[in-house]
């Protein structure tokens, strides 16, 4: 994947698509309380136009989750392989990971300010994607306290694995336990769960899973840059020597 | 057998140690006074739920925990005798001899913080203590699990102090969060079988936790 | 009478990323005796602490046998002790109990014989129930001799051997060399000409690598 550059084409072409088509469709279409043809969205009640961040913010929060999943996976094969290339890749997938999760936070809060009206509330999701950013921002502080390379990128890759660990809980445990704000939790009566039922309608749906697949793309993309720079830095370093 | 004695003679070693030197267990009691007292003072005569109460109760526990729990590691570290330690004992028998160590130390500092609170705050009453104690075992002993292994990663780090609650607070939330649900159901008195739920996910960190730790402590301790 | 060998192959370390040492190999069996030498910095407290199996070589592998038989590192502590200025004692506790809890957590067993045996060969006898904190570094070394020789190692690794030692600790530990030569195995790593001259083979370690008899 990273060798091929004709491969890249195809991710940075495909995303650029993606996402734009899913910005323009996801704006434009008009929402309607009874869709006649395919270019209309329902108007859910409650939602309303609100209901458009779906396209957005759902998918940078994912990607957020990508990014810490790849990086887990990577730290785990460092820990194999003892192979610095796997670091590489674990922190480049890390550092763009935190990054989407600031913007899925700040999407989330905004949007919660106008659905909700307020921007911080108890809500399981809200509170899950706040605690993923305690865990990339721990695991960047762990890496800059350590000396080594060595021990840098095997400590991170433990603590990687451990936080990664109590990801089961956040999933399944706390949205039961807490009743949420958020469409699809415990005490959402008021039927508008879209996600996690997938009650969308057809065209809905599929601009919503383009949306996924272009934001995920797009993810793959910066974090092939990402790891081409780190390793022609690295480079450098080990030519100076 | 020789792996048990061999756990047994690390946790003991660590407990003379401490009762030898004293200055660590004399300042972790003081800090559970003056962090009660904080709180004391922050909330006077104002009517407490039970909600505040019990979330107060773990915030007090974390700090405290994250003031003494690190201990059995940075010691070692900073005298130079982790070298000696690892040519002596296996890993595993390190990792369960230190783990046991956190636990009791756990058990002991969250003891001492009940028993202020029951005599500080008068609206800190235990209604069910059948909940209230389990809550307290299982929370304790989940919480030395996470804790000891990230102790374990600090000790190889710069900045160690302020380090180890910044690693250790994401990880600790699942737990901290239930603990704090379930404390508070003890206070309001309610029946033990509707903690229940929150027993299971108790235990279930608790043996998450613990077994994956004990799995990769390999890696954090082993150079 | 056991055979021991140690088979050290490529043994390479690197530190952030920068090689220490590289391919660093050599073949050993009891008795025998192995001086490590090098600059400062060369890397021979690092290859000492690999050997000892406190730290794993970035690529390479090092292979214990005892009789012919592979053992594994987790029972290298039986068989290895190693005096270094990197490993210290319990400044807390006394020598006695430092001796008494490593002795516990190493096999379950106290020797006191051996204790006492290795106590007084080292001049220690009279302090042991002083804490190892009021010793002087000398008396600390000295005690780290009786902690290594505590479970009869079939070898022994001095890394630095008479640091902080005076004329009387220098020849305890010559007695100590001598007794080890016999039947054991003994690694020294030194950049003291005179201590590398008590073993009969060298490896150095650095720019300039190679072996000699």
């Amino acid at each position: 994947m990273f060798g091929k550059i004709d491969e890249m084409k195809i991710v940075k072409i495909a995303s650029i698509v993606l996402i734009t088509f899913v910005i323009v469709v996801g704006m434009v279409i008009p929402m309607v309380a009874v869709p006649q043809t395919f270019w209309q969205f329902p108007l859910i009640p409650g939602l309303e136009e609100k209901a458009r961040n779906i396209f957005y913010h759902v998918p940078v929060a994912w990607v957020s989750v990508l990014g810490f999943l790849i990086s887990l996976w990577y730290g785990f094969r460092y820990l194999q392989t003892n192979d610095f290339d796997n670091d590489l890749k674990s922190v480049s997938a890390a550092g763009l990971g935190f990054m989407f999760c600031v913007l899925a936070t700040v999407t989330g809060s905004i949007w919660a300010k106008f659905n909700w009206g307020s921007f911080w509330n108890w809500d399981p999701r809200e509170t899950s994607i706040v605690i993923l950013l305690l865990i990339y921002g721990a695991y960047f502080a762990l890496r800059s306290a350590l000396g080594s390379d060595e021990v840098r990128a095997r400590l991170s890759a433990v603590y990687s694995i451990l936080a990664g660990l109590t990801a089961p809980f956040f999933i399944f445990v706390m949205p039961r336990l807490v009743g949420g704000l958020h469409p699809g939790a415990q005490g959402d009566t008021s039927g508008s769960t879209p996600v996690a039922q997938l009650h969308m309608p057809l065209n809905m749906r599929l601009v919503f899973f383009l949306s996924l697949l272009g934001f995920s793309l797009f993810f793959f993309w910066l974090w092939n840059v990402c790891v081409r720079a780190a390793r022609l830095e690295q480079t450098i370093f080990s030519n100076k020597q | 057998m020789k792996t048990i004695a061999a756990i047994v003679a690390v946790v003991s070693k660590d407990v003379r140690s401490e009762l030898r030197t004293r200055y660590a267990l004399n300042a972790l009691l003081m800090f559970v006074l003056i962090a009660v007292a904080t709180i004391l003072f922050a909330l006077r005569d104002d009517h407490l739920s039970s909600d505040v109460l019990a979330g107060m109760f773990w915030v007090v526990i974390f700090f405290t925990a994250m003031s003494g729990l690190s201990r059995i590691f940075v010691s070692e570290e900073e005298r130079g005798t982790t070298f000696t330690l690892q040519l002596v004992a296996t890993p595993s028998v390190v990792y369960w001899g230190k783990l046991f160590f956190n636990a009791g130390l756990t058990l002991l500092l969250t003891g001492a913080v009940a028993i202020l609170y029951i005599v500080v705050f008068p609206a800190f009453v235990v209604q069910s203590p059948s909940i209230f104690i389990v809550t307290l075992l299982l929370g304790d002993l989940g919480f030395a699990a996470s804790a000891t292994i990230l102790a374990a990663i600090i000790a190889k780090a710069h900045s160690k102090g302020t380090l180890y609650p910044v690693l250790s607070f994401p990880v600790l939330i699942p737990l901290l969060m239930t603990v704090m649900q379930s404390t508070a159901k003890a206070l309001d008195g309610e029946n033990i079988s509707d903690a229940f739920g929150d027993f299971q996910i108790l235990i279930a960190y608790l043996l998450i936790m613990a077994g994956g730790s004990y799995l990769l402590f390999d890696y954090v301790w082993k150079d | 009478m056991k055979t021991v060998s140690i088979d050290a192959k490529n043994i390479s370390k690197d530190f952030n990323r920068r090689s220490i040492f590289h391919d660093i190999s050599f073949e050993v069996s009891s008795p025998a005796s192995l001086a490590i030498t090098g600059k400062n910095g060369a890397g021979k407290s690092t290859l000492s602490k690999i050997l000892a199996g406190l730290l794993t070589p970035t690529k390479g592998s090092v292979e214990y046998g005892i009789d012919g038989k592979t053992i594994f590192s987790g029972e290298f502590r039986h068989v290895i002790g190693f005096v270094s200025p990197y490993l210290n004692l319990y400044d807390e506790f006394t020598a006695l109990e430092n001796l008494h809890f490593l002795s516990r957590i190493r096999s379950n067993t106290i020797d006191r014989q051996r204790i006492q045996e290795l106590l007084m060969l080292v001049d220690l006898w009279h302090r042991r129930d002083d804490h190892v904190g009021t010793f002087s570094s000398g008396m600390k070394q000295r005690l780290k001799y009786a902690f290594a020789l505590l479970h009869r190692p079939n070898v022994l690794l001095l890394d630095e051997p008479t640091s902080n030692l005076d004329d009387d600790g220098v020849e305890i530990v010559k007695q100590i060399v001598q007794e080890q030569k016999k039947q054991d195995l003994l690694i020294i790593a030194t950049n003291d000409a005179a201590e590398a001259n008590w073993c009969d083979r060298e490896i150095k370690v650095g720019m300039d690598r190679g072996e000699k008899q």
